[in-house]
């Protein structure tokens, strides 16, 4: 038995239950929120005083890479940045760990929580290394965590679509999910990584583009499996990252990939790389096309977005799209990995500098924010730097001040390149968010696009996941540094001080499928793997604290 | 701690059969074998290779106490208080070997450095640490084995003798699998085997390249020229590198009108002149040819879980081997913070050698310093290392009696299915136990 704590007088940021900065008392008894101690004469374990606080649900990261192969190639293959980076050094209670772009798994975890996240989804597993990414989950503390599976490229999904057998591709999403113990299938240019492994700079170039070998079109494959995802139920039913991503003129691929949903739910990932007009590779054409990509979620409730914020300073780029890390590698001149996966998926991984003195890195910046704020409503637009591919998570502060202060954000305009003022309409934006607002889009939203019910909000049954500021007139301030931070109804932090360091909880989906269906996906298994059909399916020894998250009703 | 059957079925009399074992003699980590048990003995392995029926068929429990201090028998708990009074009480302790222990223990000996403020090093650091070193400088182009079985068409291996060291590398991943894309196997591929001498794996190859000793970056930078089309002078090639030049070309011309090209390459090119100058030549190289076709390259680690050693000393400190954590936090220097190192240089004053060697194989100040300072040892076989332990703990055979998580050696997780219980604790247990103390006598909570 956990805790009985009471949290009291603080303004209370809790949107999706209605309230909006009112004074509110919390409690929280056995790890979750209650409404009021089931036994009133129970002594209270700790009472806090919030007078003057602003209180909110523990943050979201509802798309980052934190584990898994590819995240960890890139920690082994920059030492450089390290050196120099903050140290994180051993405690009485806590691991010694590296920052740079891809911090170690135990630094990971302390410096979420030091902003006030709980909970963090990593948005790229190949489902061969599965084990490897709930291993280093288990190495991640202070977080519930959960990942998306790779699957756009997956040979047998391609078959199944070809074939035109619907059952079999809803059978196999769902057995693909439960071998890995994933939440939600994840589409990387689809089909255009198998394209990657079948010739020189192979790729898919548009969302109609044939599929070598396998005869199918990325749009075949957002279509369906978006509709098996329907059929199964799933949480977070499809998170897509669109084909083309980065090129001048992709917009137009990321407007017919919305349109591929065709009416059902669907989240597009890191939207803002997927947002560009002009051609031709030609740098002097490359412009801002939000406004058109915003109207479309505007009028479309099926369809959510999360951003992948840039902020200019040196980062690492990783991704399970093949292709682009061959291209950005050739961009950018640096060291270059490129990792493919059987049957399965690619990666690409290169370090990248942001500048603000480029043109494509500032507009890149600018789309970014236009992206939050032409976005009517705040539940389907969420925060992310997809880090840390536009930036770190530690960024996310200095997201806020730019979506809660205007005047900062048209100061850091005039610094940077100045073709961004016409090339986006960013200089015309007056809107400014509220704190609720960014309760939404960093909390509430992400809970509610992911299926998660007892995460986002403070109601009776939620995991008691808080989060204490101390409200500051700089807003990147005041969320850099949390007064207190709860997990699980545990004080985790205290002033940016560790004080507990729980694992977590893993977030997993178990659909149920046609067993009728299995030994058809056996046969395929065997034929081409490296490894043994048994050997495959992570077991829940992998998990230190599953949770099974349930399907919609 | 994960499994997919971590406990082993109790031993009875009766014949077991364990389907799908994973045997972790080598990096091939071959997960499709058959054991026969009985009576506490494997007496069939089926699909296992030489190397691999040698390590199932020959493995017999150590007939001796699981803990041994100052060379005498000793209780489990006395050698747990003894090995953690020694860790803490050096000012630079280093705990060295892993590449023989699941991931699960692995994790745990980088806590205990961690806690103690010390140096974690790994074999790698006397293996492919140059391989390492280079895709620090370079990256990498790779996939993981069954992509080559599928795929690849050209088939090169560099200072790599896979006939004797990975004797299934040919059957299951490289040369004869009939692939999605290989219909015919063997046929549909051609096979390159460059290397110093003519090894047994040459008699595989179509093509097979005698380089001059010493000569590996020549040759890989005329490889590199060439992919460039860049002329080269004909006698100063054959000079440097043994070939000719038209060989070398027409090598190339086979590379460039390949589809899917893989190299595997070993210590006969990392740990020889040039050492991580060689890797990165190969792996740049690899780099240069995807401008004309696709290429990847593979180091063939030996190690049954080396590159799990290397994954998790990564997730935890950011860095693959070489940890030193004497400021508190980690720093990476190899041929500073590597164990041939920190013991020919006088500088560790303690450690723990966990499945490894080094007073076999290291040389000999670092022996000698080794034999020096106290220092715990962790391995399934009474060893030279074991025996000048001032504790030696006798260990379960991972695999074989414990079950845990290996990494192939292209970074794909395997679980192990274990046959028969040991009455020897496993690393896990006997590293788990020696961290709760080093914890106490710390005053670590976490």
């Amino acid at each position: 038995m956990s805790d009985l704590i009471k949290i009291y007088g603080g303004s209370v940021y809790d949107p999706a239950n209605g309230i909006h900065g009112e004074v509110r008392d919390l409690w929280i008894e056995g790890g979750k929120i209650v409404a009021q101690a089931s036994d009133p004469s129970a002594p209270v374990n700790r009472t806090i005083d919030a007078s003057g606080m602003v209180v909110m649900p523990g943050g979201i990261d509802m798309h980052c890479h934190i584990a898994g192969p590819k995240v960890n190639v890139a920690r082994k293959m920059r030492p450089e940045e390290k050196r120099r980076a903050e140290r994180v050094k051993r405690t009485a209670i806590t691991h010694s760990g590296t920052m740079g772009s891809v911090p170690s798994t135990f630094a990971t975890g302390y410096k979420y929580a030091g902003l006030g996240y709980t909970t963090a989804f990593d948005a790229a597993i190949p489902p061969l290394a599965a084990r490897h990414a709930h291993e280093e989950f288990e190495d991640t503390p202070c977080l519930d965590k959960g990942f998306y599976v790779l699957m756009g490229n997956n040979h047998y999904l391609m078959k199944a679509i070809k074939d035109n057998e619907p059952q079999k591709l809803k059978a196999f999403v769902a057995w693909l999910l439960g071998s890995a113990k994933g939440f939600a299938p994840k589409l990387v240019n689809p089909g255009g990584v198998e394209v990657w492994k079948q010739k020189q700079a192979g790729n898919v170039h548009g969302i109609d583009s044939m599929v070598d070998h396998f005869d199918v079109t990325p749009r075949q494959i957002i279509s369906q499996v978006s509709q098996a995802a329907e059929a199964l139920r799933l949480p977070h039913p499809v998170h897509i990252h669109c084909n083309n991503l980065g090129m001048p003129g992709n917009w137009e691929t990321t407007l017919e990939s919305m349109k591929a949903l065709e009416g059902r739910r669907g989240h597009i990932t890191h939207i803002q790389f997927h947002s560009y007009g002009g051609g031709d590779g030609d740098e002097n054409t490359f412009n801002s096309k939000v406004v058109p990509l915003a109207a479309y979620v505007n009028s479309h409730p099926n369809v959510t977005v999360d951003v992948g914020q840039v902020l200019f300073g040196e980062t690492t780029s990783m991704t399970g799209d093949g292709p682009l890390g061959y291209f950005l590698s050739n961009v950018y001149g640096k060291k270059w990995f490129s990792g493919d996966t059987e049957m399965e998926s690619g990666c690409g991984i290169t370090p990248i500098k942001y500048k603000n003195k480029s043109l494509v890195h500032a507009l890149q910046w600018a789309i970014g924010l236009e992206w939050y704020l032409l976005v009517e409503d705040p539940w389907r637009v969420v925060m992310s730097t997809d880090h840390p591919n536009g930036a770190s998570f530690l960024a996310y502060p200095q997201i806020i001040r730019y979506l809660m202060d205007r005047t900062y954000r048209q100061d850091v305009l005039k610094t940077c390149h100045p073709l961004v003022g016409k090339r986006s309409t960013l200089a015309d934006i007056d809107r400014e968010y509220t704190l609720s607002e960014i309760a939404i889009i960093t909390r509430a939203g992400p809970a509610k696009i992911l299926g998660l019910k007892n995460k986002g909000h403070l109601g009776p049954g939620a995991d008691a996941d808080i989060t204490v500021y101390t409200p500051h007139e700089n807003k990147e301030i005041m969320f850099e540094m949390p007064r207190l931070v709860i997990k699980a109804g545990r004080v985790i932090v205290e002033e940016g001080e560790m004080r507990e360091s729980p694992v977590g909880k893993t977030l997993y989906v178990a659909p149920e499928y046609d067993l009728e269906l299995e030994p058809d996906i056996q046969d395929w298994f065997e034929k081409y793997y490296s490894i043994r059909w048994r050997n495959y399916p992570v077991d829940l020894s992998y998990m230190h604290d599953p949770e099974v998250v349930g399907m919609r009703s | 701690m994960a499994t997919v059957e971590s406990k082993a079925p109790a031993s009875s009399g009766d014949l077991k059969i364990v389907k799908d074992a994973t045997c972790t003699f080598c990096g091939c980590v071959c997960d499709d074998i058959d054991l026969t048990v009985e009576n506490n003995h494997i007496t069939k392995a089926q699909r296992a290779c030489v190397l691999g029926k040698a390590w199932f068929l020959n493995h017999e429990i150590e007939d001796k106490p699981s803990c041994l201090v100052d060379g005498q028998p000793a209780t489990l708990e006395e050698g747990y208080d003894r090995a953690a009074k020694i860790l803490v009480a050096g000012k630079y302790p280093i705990i060295y070997g892993l590449s023989d222990s699941p991931s699960e223990a692995q994790r745990v000996a980088v806590s205990i450095a961690d806690w103690l403020d010390g140096t974690i090093d790994t074999t790698t650091s006397v293996c492919h640490g140059p391989s390492g070193m280079a895709f620090q400088g370079v990256g990498e182009v790779t996939c993981t084995l069954g992509e080559v079985a599928n795929r690849g068409d050209f088939i090169m291996f560099w200072g790599s003798n896979p006939a004797e060291s990975h004797p299934r590398h040919f059957t299951k991943y490289s040369l004869m699998p009939k692939g999605m894309f290989l219909p015919n196997g063997r046929k549909d591929r051609t096979c390159v085997i460059v290397d110093v001498r003519k090894t047994k794996s040459a008699k595989a190859a179509d093509i097979f390249l005698q380089i001059k000793p010493r000569k590996d970056f020549e040759a890989l930078w005329t490889l590199r020229a060439l992919a460039q089309d860049i002329e080269l002078d004909a006698n100063r090639v054959q000079k440097e590198t043994g070939i000719e030049l038209a060989v070398w070309q027409d090598l190339m011309e086979r590379m460039k009108a390949a589809k899917f090209g893989a190299i595997f390459f070993g210590m006969g090119l990392t740990m020889t002149r040039g050492k991580h100058a060689n890797s990165e030549a190969l792996l740049a190289l690899t780099r240069d040819m995807n401008s004309h076709t696709r290429f990847v390259a593979k180091p063939n680690r030996g190690h049954g879980n080396v590159t799990g050693a290397d994954n998790v000393v990564a997730w935890r400190t950011g860095f693959p081997f070489g940890v030193n954590h004497n400021r508190g936090y980690p720093r990476f220097n190899p041929g500073e913070y590597t164990t041939s190192d920190t013991l020919a240089n006088g500088e560790a004053d303690c450690g723990m050698m966990i499945a490894c060697d080094p007073m076999a194989n290291f040389s000999q100040p670092a022996r000698e310093h080794l034999g020096s300072i106290p220092y715990i040892a962790l391995d399934a076989k009474e060893t030279p290392t074991t025996r000048a332990a001032a504790v030696a703990f006798t260990v379960a055979t991972y695999g074989i009696n414990t079950g845990g998580t290996v990494y192939r050696m292209d970074d794909v997780p395997i679980p192990l299915r274990p046959a028969f219980e040991s009455p020897h604790p496993s690393d896990l247990v006997v590293l788990e136990n020696i961290e709760k103390r080093v914890k106490m006598l710390r005053g670590v909570q976490g």
